[in-house]
């Protein structure tokens, strides 16, 4: 800190010190290039997978692919081999190339979830800043009709909606998106209610500004931060919520394939030691997981994270 | 005999993420003996807590230790490991807090609190803990020592929580107490009563403390020695006597300077005259206001049927303890809150009681300044556009001179102009409120509610933005309604004064009539709390009668009779606390709210 001579005379030799240096930019640790580094290289699959796959998701693959030289057996068995130059991942219980599959079912798996999340995101916000501030009648019905769906277990409302009406791809996804919008609701509403009685705030209304300027200039732009963390883990969570509707045969259906469902569909290979199971869990495991270590340096950004010693 | 504590060439610097490393403490060196009190002066950002917390072998996250030992008993704490610190704190060191209320759990008793780390850490048994414990309450002159323990928090007053903490800190008959600005968030009657408990307490007890604290009016109480720092290194160290009579260094004299005079007679800031007009810019009448009424629960009126008038071009201060409705006079004003009874005149003019209800003219007349700047800037826009949005909002003008306007508005507030593209966080707490202030005035206003702007400042920042207010006043002719619970503020900036005592304008008029007597028996109290930057002021002061009377009293709403009944050392039993006291009027406009007669003032003073 130097004493730079300041404008006004009387503070010619001791200027006011500063606060703390600001910290604007997100850092991140290696944990979070790593992370980084993989949602990148699914994204890039969702864009590029059905181009890159060797095979369609849904090709049986010729038993003559598999006719091993010089073998008498014409019709060797095609199901739950292991990686070849045929098959880099091997095959699945029906004969199909995994790699294919994990290459389109990517498209279909982080899709979905997006398109979920987003529709939560949209819902939950919308509804949560308008409980925030729309005075006590409107918080409290919102809230408490929030509360009772919050209070049934979401893979049962699931499971009970989509045996009702179906489930096509569109009705998965508004319906993940509306069940998953009741938390995002709490947190958007806490926020709101947080910022609302803010100074800023009341300047802005003692300015006489309106509804919509504070909510869009004033009390937005300060619930990005700690809702992108949230953002992160609900895209995580509907990741997984999806992968289990399709593990449980409620989800994606066959030939369109799914990481979840690709997972259930090769349960029956694990006793021959087959990897086809494996992979699609690898493949949740690693977009999820990498998501969550990017969550944690945006959330030590935004001041979620305990002091890093406490000595 | 060798220093209790010793900090020798003492180092500490923050990693900054760029991983270069900035000093904040650097090489600082002084000693403390046993029944010392050695106080760390210093503005925000010095590092007086840095090396406060030192001594506790702590520092803070993003800090570390860059050399130079902290010796306490001859053993170094510096280069500790985990546990033997953990032994050290709370039983050899202890550490007092800011703000005593965020630091009670509201669910324990005190009793379980004030006992806790003793028991915990096993120097004494439950039974033992708690016998000391009331010892403490008695010598801190707490009220019902026995049965203080079964209370929580919320049943005791703000300034009792604070001696409580000192109960918690002593608990353990720690050798060394280091004290965080113990006072600084405390009313000026309630800091005396803390102030005196804490000086008294450490002379019984004969232990050390280390007092941190920006105020010299409040060193010159407590301390023997006084460390004066600035950006981390020592300026000037020596004996109490010493630095306040004779400060050799220049930036000591400048704390010196920036310590506001006693409130007194002749110290108001002369109205120009050139704005005044004969309308009142604010007229307030018959005003009841306060919270709640709705829905059946029972309405609390903050404010109870007060008259006040602000004249055009006047500086007006409002004060009073915390509690007394100084903030919602001024949220009432604003439309804020609006009114329960009685109206709020501009310019004349009756206002609608609340915001929506008045047009955008009115709205621009009557700007609010918040009390801290930090959470009143929007922490997500750039200082362009805090400053143009009201520009904006009222004049509508064209970009280029929206931009040259912003410039205008920095310059007027004395700040760079390249400061347009910052944002608050990137500012210092002075500098942010000459932002807010800016808010205020960028849309040209008639009337600026200035909320404690100064209280949340160090003594030299807040003394500079007094003087820009003075500045800004002549400049503009603005009437500023300035509201605060430091007497002294307001007699160096206010033509007219107005006292608030829970809800009711016990006294008002110009700036020398309430500050020369008669007065009000609770500007008294108020006048007489303010500290003096002289040792030994503090044991005068508890000697007064409206000390005797007045300290240690909280302030409470009442419906019938004067509300200051119960802390009056004038007070006539059986008509003040049953009649609604008369109001005297003692001409120019100057007129106290009180059963006694004015000759009976006269008498006193």
């Amino acid at each position: 800190m130097t004493n730079e001579p300041n404008q006004t005379a009387e503070e010619m030799s001791f200027d006011e010190l500063p606060d703390a240096p600001p910290r604007r930019r997100i850092r991140y640790s290696w944990a979070g290039k790593l992370g980084m580094a993989v949602v990148i290289f699914w994204a890039i699959i969702v864009v590029m997978g059905p181009w890159l796959a060797p095979y369609h998701e849904a090709d049986f693959l010729d038993e003559a692919l598999f006719v091993v030289p010089g073998s008498d057996n014409p019709y060797p068995a095609t199901d739950f081999q292991p990686p070849s130059r045929v098959a880099y991942l091997g095959t699945d219980y029906l004969g199909r190339d995994i790699l294919s599959r994990i290459l389109y079912g990517a498209r279909t798996t982080i899709g979905i979830s997006l398109l979920s999340t987003l529709l939560a995101y949209l819902v939950g916000v919308t509804l949560g800043i308008a409980a925030a501030v729309g005075g006590t009648v409107l918080d409290s019905a919102l809230s408490r009709v929030n509360d009772a769906i919050l209070s049934m277990p979401t893979i049962m409302l699931g499971l009970v909606v989509i045996s009702a009406i179906g489930n096509t791809i569109p009705i998965l996804i508004v319906l993940t998106g509306l069940i998953y919008a009741s938390s995002v609701f709490r947190i958007a509403r806490a926020f709101g209610l947080d910022i609302m009685v803010s100074d800023f705030v009341e300047a802005a209304r003692v300015r006489g500004e309106g509804l919509w300027w504070i909510i869009s200039r004033e009390v937005l732009p300060n619930m990005i931060m700690p809702m992108a963390t949230d953002f992160g883990l609900r895209f995580v969570y509907i990741i997984l919520f999806i992968s289990s509707l399709s593990f449980l045969g409620l989800g994606v259906q066959p030939p369109q394939s799914d990481w979840g469902s690709m997972v259930r569909e090769n349960l029956a290979g694990l006793p021959y030691g087959a990897i086809a199971p494996l992979v699609p869990a690898l493949a949740i495991a690693t977009l999820t997981i990498a998501i969550n270590m990017i969550v944690d340096d945006v959330s030590a950004h935004s001041g979620g994270k305990l002091a890093k010693r406490m000595i | 005999m060798s220093p209790l504590l010793e900090v020798d060439d003492l180092r500490i610097h923050a990693q900054t993420d760029e991983g270069a490393q900035v000093p904040i403490v650097k090489g600082v060196s002084f000693a403390l003996n046993r029944g010392e009190v050695v106080a760390l002066i210093g503005e925000s950002g010095s590092g007086k807590t840095t090396i406060a917390l030192s001594a506790l072998g702590y520092t803070k996250p993003g800090l570390e230790f860059g050399g130079g030992e902290v010796r306490l008993d001859g053993r170094d704490i510096v280069s500790m490991g985990a546990e033997e610190k953990r032994a050290l704190r709370g039983q050899q060191v202890a550490y007092l807090a800011q703000s005593a209320a965020a630091s009670f759990n509201p669910a324990l008793t005190i009793g379980e609190q004030v006992t806790e780390s003793t028991v915990m850490r096993g120097l004494m048994d439950q039974e033992a803990a708690n016998q000391r414990a009331m010892e403490l309450y008695r010598a801190l002159e707490l009220p019902d020592p026995e049965l203080l323990g079964r209370r929580y928090p919320h049943q005791v007053s703000g300034g009792q929580l604070q001696r409580l903490m000192a109960a918690m800190a002593l608990c353990g008959k720690p050798d060394l107490l280091v004290l965080d600005e113990p006072t600084t968030a405390l009313d000026v009657t309630t800091q005396i009563e803390v102030l005196k408990a804490f000086k008294s307490v450490i002379q019984q007890e004969g232990s050390a403390a280390l007092y941190v604290t920006h105020d010299l009016s409040v060193v010159a109480q407590i301390a023997d020695y006084i460390v004066v720092l600035y950006s981390g290194e020592i300026q000037e160290y020596g004996p109490v006597d010493e630095i306040l009579n004779r400060p050799t260094h220049a930036y000591t004299q400048r704390l010196m300077a920036a310590v506001r005079p006693p409130p007194a007679a002749g110290q108001g800031d002369e109205g120009t005259g050139e704005h005044r007009r004969d309308v009142p810019a604010i007229e307030v009448r018959n005003l009841t206001a306060g919270y709640g009424g709705k829905g059946g629960s029972k309405a609390i009126k903050v404010l109870q049927d007060i008259n006040v008038t602000i004249e055009r071009g006047h500086s007006v201060g409002v004060i009073g303890e915390s509690g007394c409705g100084k903030s919602t006079l001024a949220r009432v004003i604003s439309g804020l809150l609006p009114a329960m009874e009685g109206e709020v005149l501009l310019d004349g003019e009756p206002l609608a009681p609340g915001l929506r209800k008045r047009n955008r003219e009115e709205l621009q007349k009557i700007q609010f300044v918040f009390q801290m700047a930090d959470t009143a800037l929007n922490p997500k826009h750039r200082i362009d556009s805090i400053l143009g949005r009201p520009l904006e909002f009222y004049l509508s003008p064209g970009r280029r001179e929206k931009a040259k306007r912003v410039a205008d508005l920095l310059q007027m507030v004395e700040l760079p102009t390249d400061f347009s593209v910052r944002y608050p966080e990137e500012l210092s707490g002075g500098q942010k409120q000459r932002i807010n202030l800016a808010r205020a005035l960028s849309a040209s206003p008639e009337v600026l509610l200035c909320d404690e702007v100064i209280s949340a400042l160090d003594s030299i920042v807040g003394a500079n933005v007094i003087e820009l207010l003075k500045r800004l006043r002549k400049r503009t002719g603005v009437t500023f309604v300035f509201i605060s619970h430091d007497l002294s503020t307001v007699a160096s900036f206010a033509d007219d004064i107005v006292v608030l005592y829970a809800g009711r304008v016990v006294e008002q008029g110009p700036t020398d009539h309430v500050l020369s007597p008669p007065y009000h028996p609770y500007t008294r109290l108020l006048i007489s709390s303010v500290p003096e930057l002289r040792v030994g002021w503090l044991e005068e002061t508890m000697e007064t009668r409206e000390a005797k009377a007045g300290i240690d009293r909280v302030v409470e709403l009442t419906e019938v009779g004067c509300p200051f009944f119960s802390r009056c050392p004038l007070a006539i039993p059986g008509t003040c606390d049953n009649l609604t006291p008369p109001i005297r009027d003692l001409g120019s406009r100057h007129k106290i709210e009180c059963h006694r007669s004015l000759e009976e003032f006269r008498g006193e003073a």
